[in-house]
């Protein structure tokens, strides 16, 4: 339909029934979208002609607009669609944008809430802000110049924030006479270095901001395009399932204290949806309760969804109040008080390493410090950095090199000094530990639970954004941090003299899989098995950690990580001095087994399953997110931590999923558990309350249901001639 | 799943609610701004969800420049009586029975009625947030407006010293004196509002409907005779004209616009099928495109 037509059957409908106009807008969804470009790419010029064509400009604003066309504007006499955009008086006198400002439109489809974000200087800082509450990403190509620099930025910074959707806008199209290979050529470009950023969906389109073309109106001079208009798309562009609906997660924001008998929670439900009766758990004290209410800005109601705001109240008394997070007891997100984030700073004031800020998550203000900077990441690049010595991330203008990142090579880097400085739009993956403890999930997962912003406590200007990568390896209580001064030295025997010496390699045989489905017994014959043949090897179990090195560690979530990471260690220690070690530990959490095959495989801390999947070339200088199946927090740490004489690279961790379903178990309950469980005589059983998360990848799976017990040693020990770690 | 999509409006309302807890629980001494206006309607509304089936934990507070039509005061009454909450009358004493629109012109009636009244009120109550029903859609200078606006400890209004604001994550952080404007409704348009006093029924000044009333042409504005302080030209008598208002400020400096529309759906009908923006109805905004921005540096909101 052309934009007159649209226009035309909108004003009949609100003439002949404005009932139905009504009832059409007041059902009609909601879309945030940014634009980004560099300067003068025309993303003023482009929302000024949504806005003009979409029907939003009253006549006395265009009289004021075209008024100032001969002033300020730079199309001569002609309506200049870009006033109608650029508010602010002295960016107006410089013909820049400096803020992010915010427009609205609608069609009767959708309310379009457009942030815009000039592509100048504080780009980071204004194109993160953005970008954080947006489903969908324009990112603006001035067509005569193709694929530059900041484009690449752009949708990096797009990436980082979570953003799904993007629409490439191939403008300017007028200037290089509407020829298709220029724009073939430009998708193509745009498409060899955006995979590596995990997004959802990318759309091109040719237009002319400008003119008109193929924004609302399909273009007489491209008659080659067959694709939606820019508006078309944006109409039709599928949101829906970008929530997240499975986590139920409720930061609690205010407790409701009518009268005696009544105390409401109120908050907004960040992810995931609540029923009436449902088991929820209050974190971070783990009570449990049930969901008794749920009234919603309507009255009550029987379940309610991300993001509705409403109020609930349960059925017991339970001390709840303001920061603590209400979550399914079978859902938990992380509770901790560290983490990892990636972080972009957005202050004149360098972020320093060891400073203690505010933290805002969720309805939580904690105290905590920038406990180190990791690496920076250089956004025109997308690499790592070294932290010290980076030079820091400098405006781009126009035109400077855009030479594709993977060519460019970084001679500063050789190993990972940490940075101690963060400057204003840098942005860096860090460690931070908080006074007390909060629930969180990564920001991949959970763009609410996932996010904070960091206060400065002088000044109280917010002063940086965080996304939560991953939860780190929390430290052990007691313990001091890891003193600067302790150097490895190099011992005088070789991995290699180990390895002659005991004919095998150490290893690590990670046996993970429900209480009863048979790890025990695998390990112990396993155990025989290897003895038989001549091989050093030794079980770690419950029996001899539980009693021993870990008697001080209980069944919280904390606990049970703090139990694996432990284990992993000592398994570590085992598998350097050349033994084999099997552990039989129920070890129910991925990420709790990612950590432990990152600390057995040499201190590769966070990359865990994925470490698999990634290929890395041993001496690069530094390496790029291409090379991760992940985003951000795919940024592999190729050298993050120093290497031991022997290649850190080589896997010894076997991870074995002994997968026996839980009915079979509990059949089997060969120590009576599952029967106190079910009858509520253990709070925290796998299974049964707690839930275990099966491997994606283990090394070795065992459907030990159907498998005899000598047969399934017997699939180990093929698989581990293979791997060379036995002759 | 279309069961588990909210319609904008929806969304609009969530996000609202959650701003307003926000500056509930977050700051020692919130106020609510009433002027008695359709978004200051939407905005006292929304806070009553906020909170139900507890009362509003903050005050309205109305600046009065004494020169509101006669229908807002009622109206004002009766709403604080309707939700239950306390509500707050400031005027400037040093404007107090002097300012007259008519004698001391618009700009200098609103700089102490309006700017100062509002800066001392803040002062005198030691207010640390103040909810105001102001969207980015009215003006374009507003656009770039965050929904906690910050003001330092003289009220002022820094266009460089705004706050990077993330998700919904409020910085609620001042130091004593300084305070934060909230606004709520930043997201919403002209539309939305409509669509909202609609859905939810909310009350709204008689005034925005188009009624028989008595109006005198001032300058090719239609302006409403609400009580004798009306000086007449000579000769001069008032005219009764079908009109409504599209905006409510002080009676003499708003103008009406003839009209046929009395219910809410026929105003909505009218406003989409008229071309002239809505605030062309206030005698305020008809100096330079960029006033808005020099008012609000000042503490005009
Ligand atoms: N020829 C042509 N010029 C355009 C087009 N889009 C924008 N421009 C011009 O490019 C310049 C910069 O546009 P503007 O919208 O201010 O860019 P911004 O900095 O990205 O907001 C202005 O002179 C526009 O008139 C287009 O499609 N074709
Ligand atoms: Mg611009």
């Amino acid at each position: 339909m052309t934009e007159q037509a649209y226009k035309i059957q909108e004003e009949d409908l609100i003439r002949d029934d404005i009932t139905e106009y009504l009832r059409r807008h007041e059902t009609k969804d909601l879309l945030r979208l940014l634009t980004c470009g560099s300067v003068d790419d025309g993303k003023s010029t482009l929302i000024g002609r949504l806005l003009y064509d979409s029907h939003m400009i009253y006549e006395d604003q265009l009289a004021a607009v075209t008024k100032d066309s001969k002033v300020h504007g730079t199309t001569g006499d002609d309506f200049d669609p870009a006033l109608l955009t650029d508010g602010l008086k002295a960016e107006r006198e410089q013909g820049i944008t400096i803020d992010v400002a915010y427009r609205y439109f609608s069609t009767d489809k959708r309310k379009f809430i457009i942030a815009d974000c000039p592509g100048h200087e504080q780009y980071t800082r204004n194109m993160a802000t953005g970008a954080s509450t947006c489903n969908l990403a324009v990112i603006l190509i001035d067509a005569r110049h193709g694929v530059i620099t900041q484009t690449k930025r752009h949708s990096f910074i797009c990436s980082l924030l979570g953003i799904k959707h993007v629409v490439v806008a191939v403008n300017k199209m007028d200037l290089i006479d509407w020829s298709e290979e220029v724009y073939e050529k430009i998708r193509e470009d745009y498409n060899a270095f955006v995979a590596r950023l995990g997004f959802s969906d990318i759309h091109f389109i040719p237009m002319s901001a400008l003119k008109g073309d193929n924004v609302v109106d399909h273009s007489q001079n491209m008659a080659w395009y067959d694709g939606p208009t820019f508006l078309h798309h944006l109409e039709g562009v599928n949101i829906s399932t970008d929530r997240n609906l499975i986590d139920m997660r409720f930061p609690v924001q205010y407790v409701l204290r009518p009268h005696l008998n009544f105390r409401g929670f109120s908050g907004t439900i960040a992810s995931g949806f609540m029923r009436v009766g449902d088991e929820v758990m209050s974190l971070p004290s783990r009570r449990a309760s049930r969901l008794k209410a749920i009234i919603g800005p309507d009255g009550e109601i029987a379940e309610a969804f991300a993001p509705m705001a409403v109020t609930v109240t349960l059925e017991d008394e339970i001390d709840v109040s303001r920061g603590n997070m209400l979550v399914p007891v079978k859902n938990l997100p992380h509770v901790g008080n560290e983490f990892e984030a990636m972080v972009v700073w957005m202050h004149e004031t360098p972020a320093k390493a060891g400073r203690s800020y505010l933290i805002k998550q969720t309805t939580n203000m904690v105290p905590g410090v920038l406990a180190d900077i990791r690496y920076k990441v250089d956004v025109n690049t997308m690499r790592k950095q070294a932290g010290g010595e980076a030079p820091a991330v400098k405006t781009v203008q126009r035109g400077e090199n855009s030479s594709d990142f993977n060519e460019r090579s970084d001679s500063t880097f050789n190993e990972l000094n940490a940075a101690t400085e963060l400057q204003l739009n840098e942005i860096a993956r860090v460690h931070i530990t908080l006074h007390r403890p909060i629930a969180f999930d990564p920001y991949e997962k959970n763009r609410s639970t996932g996010a904070f912003i960091i206060v400065d406590r002088m000044t109280n200007i917010t002063v940086g954004a965080g996304m939560i990568v991953d939860r780190v390896v929390p430290k052990p209580k007691s313990s001091a941090p890891v003193s600067k001064n302790i150097v490895k030295t190099a011992s005088l025997v070789s991995d290699e003299d180990r390895r002659k010496l005991l004919n095998q390699k150490g290893a690590t045989l990670w046996l993970t899989g429900l209480s009863g489905s048979g790890k025990s017994t695998i390990a112990r014959q396993l155990e025989r098995e290897l003895t038989d043949m001549g091989h050093a090897c030794y079980i770690l179990d419950g029996d001899n950690i539980r009693h021993g090195l870990n008697r001080d560690l209980g069944f919280s979530m904390e606990d049970r990580s703090e139990n694996i990471r432990r284990i992993g260690e000592v398994a570590r220690l085992f598998n350097e001095a050349g033994i084999i070690v099997i552990t039989a530990f129920i070890s129910p959490y991925r990420e709790d087994r990612k950590q432990a095959r990152a600390i057995v495989n040499g201190g590769i801390v966070d990359d865990g399953e994925t470490v698999q999947d990634v290929k890395i070339e041993k001496d690069s200088s530094a390496s790029t997110i291409s090379e991760s199946s992940e985003r951000f927090n795919g940024l592999n740490e190729g050298g993050a931590r120093l290497n031991d004489s022997t290649n850190p690279r080589e896997t010894r961790f076997v991870e074995i999923f002994v997968d026996t379903p839980i009915e079979i178990c509990e059949r089997r309950d060969p120590k009576g558990l599952y029967k106190k469980a079910r009858a509520g005589e253990i709070s925290q059983f796998t299974g049964i309350t707690d839930p275990y998360e099966p491997p994606q990848k283990p090394e070795i799976t065992l459907l030990s249901a159907d498998l005899p017990v000598n047969q399934a040693v017997g699939l180990v020990i093929e698989k581990l001639r293979q791997e060379g770690i036995v002759g | 799943m279309s069961g588990y999509n909210l319609s904008h409006l929806k969304q609009l309302e969530a996000e609202s609610i959650h701003i307003i807890r926000e500056v509930a629980a977050e700051f020692e001494k919130p106020v609510m701004l009433y002027s008695v206006g359709k978004d200051s309607s939407v905005m006292l509304h929304l806070a009553h969800k906020a909170f139900a089936p507890s009362k509003i934990p903050f005050p309205l507070m109305h600046v009065d420049t004494q020169w509101k039509f006669q229908e807002m005061y009622k109206f004002r009454t009766l709403m604080a009586e309707k939700y239950g909450v306390e509500l707050l009358v400031w005027i400037n004493p040093e404007g107090k029975d002097i300012s007259d629109p008519f004698k001391h012109g618009s700009d200098k009636h609103t700089q102490v009625m309006k700017t100062d009244g509002l800066k001392q009120a803040l002062g005198h109550y030691g207010f640390d947030a103040a909810f105001g029903g102001a969207r980015r859609d009215e003006e374009k200078s507003r656009a770039k407006e965050r929904v906690y606006s910050f003001r330092n400890e003289f009220h002022q209004w820094d266009p460089k010293n705004q706050r990077p604001e993330l998700w919904n994550l409020y910085n609620a952080k001042v130091n004593k004196g300084e305070s934060i404007r909230v606004f709520p409704l930043s997201n919403w348009t002209e539309l939305d509002i409509w669509l909202y006093l609609l859905r939810e029924e909310i009350p709204i000044v008689p005034l925005y409907f188009a009624k028989e009333r008595p109006v005198v042409e001032c300058d090719g504005t239609l302006i409403m005779v609400d009580d004798d302080r009306m000086p007449l030209k000579e000769g001069e008598t008032p005219m009764t004209k079908k009109v409504r208002f599209r905006t409510l400020g002080c009676y003499p400096l708003t103008g009406a616009v003839e009209s046929e529309a009395e219910t809410l759906e026929e105003i909505v009908q009218e406003m989409l099928l008229t071309t002239t923006s809505e605030r062309q109805g206030r005698v305020i905004d008809h100096d330079a495109a960029a006033s808005m921005e020099e008012k609000k540096k000042d503490g005009y909101f």
